[in-house]
């Protein structure tokens, strides 16, 4: 038994050390909003109110910079959208359609199996009109960073002046802040090429919801993009219970088995 | 030497008459009813099961993924995506894959290191050690190959940096690696060598697991305490105490695996494989998956030698770190097979074991940031990779060797059903 433990501990370093990469010289760590995320733990569902709002932050903000490419207008009725109003979404759109009899090609609005286009014609075109730094397309983005969701959160809420701590701290990592980046503790060396994108009231949330304070939005975006980057999770976590609830009787079934056959042939 | 085993009797008329033409009924009634066990196989025996399981797991999964995938450089990430988006469990299929892949590799560490403890490796199990140590080298390559497909970041950088790792070797060196990449560096040829691979081996991998079964047949299995079978009183059929003992710890396995399947699909995974390739974009640090840690470790810590620079030496001592595990059969001449009755060996084994976690832990670090401090004495990850690498060879090297000639072993039981019935007295 106590070697079993100790084999489990080992896997356990194991596994650990094997997701365990530094953060790269960050003032700070990445943290979750005050309430949690309604999506996180077993049972862990999206806030589709919140999403739908992100959304709203994301198609007024976000877009004019980034990307959302592996996101298809159909699958936001995931969120509660109507058939009707992801029409209307994909109509705002315009993309090219297929050549013509005559080979012409020409502009069509969008349907629903369309998906976010970028906003650049390509990334050379992103980069040039951002100092050099092309916006990531974001579909993937709360994966793709360590920390996930809190690190979007974090990233989007910690923007400030540098104060007197944090230019001694930059000076300590030999960090210079360059001309055409933003200081931000959360993000790898201290800086990135975005201006803060949020600022309070920048959206006007509808009749009856949340005041759309910085972090009000900033939560809202992440939860919308944490949908975009895994919107299977709903179905993965509530098709796991059952797994789990099988193999656990299954394990105690198989266990009894074994012992009876155990005490028949070797007697013990 | 084992008992025979019972002789197979079909009562069905069709399965009676295939089997006199075909004897292949014969041939799975001897491997997994009637095939003699020793009587005192503890749960670690189980594991050897457990990896022939996920290898199944693995192949079923992998070849319904090929019909979804795409292995083209500009569309392999995209086609990923589509499985996890679009295809009907499409999401299941990856994370399973992805995660068994994980699994299968901590299930054969923990039958090697079974195998470690009791001294399997001992003749007459010699070849059947080795033809394991070729699965697992044929593993290491198709999960290596296996982690390119997606063609995300870290399947990239992590191919560049493997790959060019053959360079060093003299000669051969840059002609093998362009070999590999199919060109002057890791692009769409080689992603398409890597998929074409990643299919061939885990079917290589079923032949030689037929071989690496076979060879056991003959012996029979080795046991706890490491003595020979004296009789059919040492022993048990397979059916129905295995089977039913390994289907329960199959349950087990796949309750843990499941749980990060479902739960934490993406927690042995790194994140900068979520962003598509890009060659002109280093990742800061770039990290192989967690069960080629230990090796990794091993590469890193050799210094330049006089005789060589680091990077051939590191890529040697890489290699000889699995090669010399072929030549263990004739580094441990001990008598005694199982670390129960070996004393000094038995602590040395668990050393062993620490020392290999401790190096996967070092594989995930950079090598010049401190570990830890001793006052105001800095040990750097370097330091710790080089002394946990040392203990690595001289484990197998010198204390193996030393210890087959001067240590002096405990008393062996008399026979398997002696040991058995004193234990339950
Ligand atoms: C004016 C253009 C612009 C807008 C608007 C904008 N971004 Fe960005 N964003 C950028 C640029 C440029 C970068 C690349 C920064 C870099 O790499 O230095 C970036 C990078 C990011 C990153 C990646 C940071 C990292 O870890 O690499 C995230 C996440 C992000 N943006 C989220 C958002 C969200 C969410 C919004 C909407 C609330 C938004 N951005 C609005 C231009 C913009
Ligand atoms: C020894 C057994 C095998 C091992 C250890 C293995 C390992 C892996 C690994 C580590 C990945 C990367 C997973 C990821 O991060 O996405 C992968 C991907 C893949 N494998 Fe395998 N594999 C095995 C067998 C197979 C077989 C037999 C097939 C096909 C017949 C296959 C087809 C694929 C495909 C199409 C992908 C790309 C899709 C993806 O990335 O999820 N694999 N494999």
């Amino acid at each position: 038994m106590k070697k079993t433990l100790y084999t489990f501990a080992a896997l356990a370093m194991f596994a650990v050390a094997g997701t365990a990469h530094a953060a790269g010289n960050t003032i700070e760590q990445p943290a979750p909003p005050a309430g949690g995320w309604q999506h996180d733990g077993i049972f862990g569902t999206f806030d589709k109110v919140a999403a739908q709002r992100g959304l709203q932050v994301y198609r007024e903000v976000c877009a004019t910079c980034h990307g959302l490419k592996f996101v298809s207008f159909r699958t936001l009725s995931d969120l509660g959208f109507s058939e009707a109003e992801i029409k209307a979404i994909a109509k705002e759109y315009t993309f090219m359609a297929e050549p013509d009899d005559e080979g012409e090609v020409l502009e069509r609005t969008g349907l629903p199996f369309d998906y976010f286009p970028s906003p650049y014609a390509n990334e050379k075109a992103a980069a040039a009109m951002n100092n050099g730094a092309a916006p990531p397309d974001l579909s993937l983005m709360t994966k793709a960073r360590v920390g996930g969701p809190d690190y979007l959160y974090s990233l989007l809420t910690a923007y400030r002046d540098p104060t007197e701590a944090d230019l001694a701290a930059l000076a300590a990592a030999n960090i210079e802040l360059g001309d055409t980046t933003y200081f931000n503790p959360i993000m790898g060396g201290n800086q990135l090429a975005m201006a803060p994108p949020l600022d309070d009231g920048l959206v006007e949330y509808a009749e009856g919801q949340p005041e759309a304070t910085l972090e009000q939005m900033a939560h809202d975006v992440t939860v919308f993009l944490t949908w975009a980057a895994e919107p299977k999770m709903e179905e993965r976590k509530e098709m796991g219970r059952n797994v789990m609830a099988f193999l656990v009787i299954f394990c105690g079934i198989m266990f009894f088995a074994y012992r009876r056959i155990a005490k028949r042939i070797l007697g013990h | 030497m084992t008992a025979p085993s019972r002789p197979f009797e079909p009562t069905n008329g069709v399965i009676s008459w295939i089997d006199r033409r075909l004897p292949i009924f014969t041939v799975l009634h001897g491997a997994l009813v009637a095939y003699p066990t020793p009587r005192n196989l503890n749960y670690w025996w189980s594991f050897g099961s457990l990896a022939g399981f996920m290898l199944v797991i693995q192949i079923v999964t992998g070849i319904v993924l090929v019909m979804h995938y795409t292995p083209h450089s500009l569309m392999a990430f995209e086609s990923v995506e589509h499985i996890m988006r679009d295809v009907n469990y499409g999401w299941l299929l990856r994370y399973i894959h992805a995660n068994g892949a994980s699994f299968f590799f901590i299930v054969v560490y923990i039958h090697i290191f079974r195998g470690l403890y009791y001294g399997s490796y001992k003749g007459p199990r010699e070849l059947l050690w080795m033809l394991g140590l070729v699965i697992f080298l044929l593993m290491m390559a198709t999960a290596f190959m296996g982690y390119v497909l997606p063609w995300g970041q870290m399947s990239f950088w992590g191919a560049t940096v493997i790959t060019n790792l053959f360079g060093a070797l003299p000669l051969i060196g840059e002609p093998l690696v362009e070999l590999l990449w199919g060109g002057f560096s890791v692009d769409n040829p080689t992603l398409n060598r890597f998929f074409s691979l990643h299919y061939l081996l885990p079917f290589v991998i079923v032949g030689v697991v037929i071989m690496h079964i076979w060879t056991l047949h003959i012996p029979g299995s080795n046991n706890p305490l490491g003595i020979d079978v004296k009789g059919s009183q040492d022993q048990i059929d397979f059916h129905p105490y295995h089977t039913v003992k390994d289907v329960f710890m199959l349950s087990v396995l796949l309750l843990v695996f499941f749980a990060f399947v479902f739960y934490a699909p993406n927690f042995m995974g790194h994140p900068d494989n979520y962003i598509p390739a890009n060659p002109m974009a280093t990742p800061e640090h770039i990290v192989p998956e967690w069960y080629f840690l230990p090796f990794y470790a091993i590469l890193r810590s050799v210094p330049d030698l006089i005789i060589m620079d680091a990077k051939l030496a590191g890529v040697l001592a890489m290699g000889a770190s699995i090669l010399l595990l072929f030549a263990l059969p004739w580094l441990d001449r001990s008598p005694v097979r199982s670390g129960t009755f070996r004393p000094v060996m038995k602590w040395l084994y668990w050393v062993l074991l620490v020392d290999v976690v401790i190096l996967g832990v070092v594989g995930a670090k950079v090598p010049d940031d401190t570990a830890f401090s001793i006052g105001s004495l800095g040990v750097t990850w370097l330091t710790v990779g080089q002394i946990t690498t040392l203990y690595y060879f001289a484990y197998f090297l010198v204390a193996l060797p030393l210890l087959s000639k001067f240590e002096k072993t405990a008393p062996l039981p008399e026979s398997i059903s002696e040991a058995v019935l004193a234990k339950n007295a």
